[in-house]
């Protein structure tokens, strides 16, 4: 600490580059603009008026992958889709995050059958699983909130 | 294995002119994962300049095999499975498996029952044309209305959750009437819903009647004639905007709809700017719907009494052994119906959602169809884009306000 | 308005020999296939039922003969009557004619019935798969197609399971 206090006037901040440049990342996450199926009202309601996501740093949906890097799964992943969806996860750049929303995204949820993917993991690495059907935009919004800590935490080996 | 953009070739082929076999035209993917398809749509256009030549509507992505999961649970077990079809709409699906179910077994709803259903299907109708508004004006450049109508959504979803529990998978439509009575606050909310969405309603008229780009992009856009409507099957506020009068709720009513006072609204100009009319109307007629029935809600109970198919109420489960068998079989077996098949139908926000329900005497479905109008609605897109401008085409996806999960199923 | 749909059922009953049926308020007619597309154009040309409201199969697998009925219901707005249409269709290359000349919402309707049922549409312009990806093997809403049921984890097999699952790298 000390030092900061002596080169406060200079405007300098002493601080590690793990921490920079983790929370950089952390409050700049663009998220992908995409939605799968219910869920994704219940996340557009999230960055409606009353839940508000922007005050976490994401205020902007990107549209494109190449511009994202955070993936929400929001719904149902069919088998259909799920080429499509690795090969948007697949086009983000490093370092890239991706949050399940949803019990369907996670497991399955209630659908059980030849359509539906059991689960986003068997397609892509997941970092934070949200539960609920869907899940309320507060827990979406806590879901993030732990991938924040989570990011905050990565250590520079670990870096993409 | 083949290249995506070579396999879409190949597969529509037999569909394009000749001239983007020549590569006169272009062939542009639009979707699956694309902004302004709401949701995950597939569509391949030809396109000349900017000029739309053909489109291909590909659908699919979200085939979640509903129907035949729903042959593999008991009947009220896959009641839950409706709310997850049309997911603007959930209210709406359990009413209408719910009448299927009733129909076929003759099963009695009580008027009180009857009359909250109504209620919470016309907010969720409310609820389903601001998501509607919401994106197709966000689609249109007018952004701002997204903040608004999402405002007031929030109100019927908070009703939503006072009566269920849930925002919005509520389930909270059972065979034979509802899950429970609705609390002592549900009517002071809906008053309060009542007082203040005409405000609103006015509130966005003002933002967009006048607004220019708004006109421009919308009018003389997509226009439907009403023979083509009738002949591509479109329901909904769709047909109706074409000038043909038609509503479920008045020409075959259910639920009691007869006793309340409301306008259809229809229009002749048959264009995106007549079905933003029509659908913002629409909102206004659901609301003279809800204070009606809210004025003249009776009292008494909102489970039917038929022990067949209704397990027993909570309270008698501590005194009578019979009533905790009782409600044990139903909820481990299920019911057992009568043989046969059914279809009942209802106005849902996109037009008529219906259910066939084909039962063999078991406690499963043989098999549940659903009707859903998006999947007839959608099928007019290509019609109505062919000669429009890709920017243009953003608007007819806006104004057909399809639910991909309805189309899908 | 009863009325009036009884005297059309007479009148098709005596034209096309169909089978009348009524159950719960709903009238349905039993239609051989070979006569389907005379009965629908009868019914949407004459008695002014415009608009095909649901069209559907139902599979009553293990029974093979026959195997399939395919529903349809055509709805006459003008006169708000609802009239029921049911064919009944083999086991093996289960065909019926195409209705898309009559009702254009026919096309989507046939392509479903061929992805999910495996119904054969005589005379289709574009009878592809429409709801499943186009290499997908078998007709999913037949009886005989399993739901694929993936067990499911509790806490005794929860490892067991996990072990198999198909976990995904980056
Ligand atoms: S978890 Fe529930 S709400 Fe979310 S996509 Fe699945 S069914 Fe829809």
């Amino acid at each position: 600490m000390g030092i900061e206090q002596k080169a406060g006037d200079l405007g300098a901040v002493t601080m590690r580059l793990e921490q920079a440049v983790n929370w950089a990342r952390t409050y700049a996450m663009w998220p992908m603009l995409f939605g799968l199926a219910c869920c994704a009202i219940e996340m557009m309601a999230g960055q409606a008026a009353k839940h508000d996501m922007s005050r976490f740093g994401m205020e902007l949906m990107r549209a494109t992958p190449r511009q994202s890097d955070l993936m929400i799964i929001s719904g149902r992943v069919t088998r259909k889709m799920a080429p499509v969806l690795r090969l948007l996860y697949d086009q983000m750049p490093d370092p890239k995050w991706v949050v399940s929303m949803g019990d369907c995204a996670s497991c399955g949820g209630i659908f059980n059958n030849y359509a539906i993917v059991q689960g986003v993991d068997e397609i892509m690495p997941v970092d934070v699983y949200v539960a609920g059907c869907p899940p309320r935009p507060e827990a979406l919004v806590h879901g993030i909130l732990t991938l924040h800590e989570k990011v905050r935490g990565e250590k520079i080996k670990t870096w993409a | 294995m083949l290249d995506q953009s070579e396999f879409a070739f190949n597969e529509l082929r037999h569909l394009v002119t000749d001239r983007a076999i020549e590569g006169e035209t272009m062939l542009l993917n639009m979707g699956p994962q694309h902004p302004s398809t709401h949701g995950v749509l597939r569509l391949l256009l030809e396109l000349d300049g900017e000029v739309v030549v053909n489109c291909f509507p590909d659908i699919g992505f979200l085939h979640t095999g509903i129907e035949k999961n729903m042959e593999a649970k008991s009947y009220e077990k896959a009641a839950v499975m409706t709310d997850r079809l049309d997911y603007l709409n959930n209210l709406g699906n359990n009413l209408v498996y719910c009448m299927a179910i009733e129909k076929l077994a003759e099963l009695d709803v009580p008027i009180r029952a009857q009359a909250i259903r109504v209620i919470l299907t016309e907010l969720q109708r409310i609820a389903s044309h601001l998501v509607w508004l919401g994106t197709h004006t966000l689609d249109l450049a007018a952004i701002s209305m997204f903040w608004y109508t999402f405002r007031e959504r929030e109100l019927i979803l908070d009703i939503n959750e006072m009566v269920s529990g849930q925002r919005m998978m509520t389930t909270y439509f059972r065979p034979g009437g509802l899950w429970r009575d609705v609390p002592v606050e549900f009517e002071d909310a809906v008053r309060d819903f009542i007082r203040i969405f005409p405000k609103r309603i006015t509130e966005y008229e003002a933002m967009l009647n006048e607004n220019p780009i708004f006109l421009e992009r919308t009018k003389g856009i997509g226009v439907i004639k009403p023979e083509d409507a009738i002949h591509w099957g479109v329901t909904g506020p769709m047909l109706r905007a074409s000038g043909v009068d038609f509503d479920l709720r008045k020409v075959d009513p259910y639920m009691g709809y007869e006793q309340y006072e409301f306008d259809v609204p229809t229009h002749t100009d048959s264009d995106t700017y007549a079905r933003y009319l029509v659908r913002v109307e629409e909102m206004r007629q659901s609301l003279r719907i809800v204070e009606q029935a809210l004025d003249k809600l009776p009292y008494g109970p909102v489970r039917s009494n038929n022990r067949k198919y209704v397990p027993p109420p909570r309270s008698e489960l501590g005194t009578s052994m019979e009533a905790v068998i009782h409600h044990f079989k139903l909820w481990t077996d299920g019911f057992e119906m009568p043989e046969g098949s059914v279809y009942a139908a209802a106005e849902s926000p996109r037009g008529v959602l219906g259910v066939y329900l084909e039962s063999d005497g078991s406690t499963k479905p043989h098999r549940v169809h659903w009707r859903t109008p998006s999947f007839d609605n959608l099928q007019m897109l290509p019609v109505l884009a062919k000669g429009h401008l890709v920017a243009d085409l953003v608007a007819l996806v806006g104004t057909t306000d399809f639910v991909l999960g309805d189309i899908d199923r | 308005m009863e009325n009036e749909l009884q005297n059309i059922v007479s009148v098709l009953v005596e034209r096309f020999d169909v089978e009348p049926k009524e159950f719960r308020g709903q009238t349905s007619l039993i239609v051989s296939p070979e006569k389907i597309f005379e009965v629908c154009q009868s019914l949407r040309d004459e008695h002014g039922f415009t608009w095909l409201e649901v069209l559907t199969a139902v599979d009553y697998w293990p029974q093979q003969e026959p195997r399939f009925h395919v529903i349809y219901f055509l709805y006459s707005i003008d006169k708000s009557m609802r009239m029921g249409l049911r064919v009944p269709l083999p086991s093996v290359s289960p065909t019926l004619p195409t209705l898309v000349e009559l009702f254009a919402n026919a096309n989507w309707r046939e392509r479903e019935l061929w992805d999910m049922f495996g119904i054969h549409f005589d005379g289709h312009p574009d009878l592809r798969r429409i709801l499943m990806p186009h290499d997908w093997q078998g007709h999913p809403l037949r009886k005989d197609y399993p739901l694929g049921y993936e067990e499911v984890q509790f806490t005794f097999n929860a490892e067991e399971i996990d072990r198999d699952k198909p976990y995904a790298k980056e």
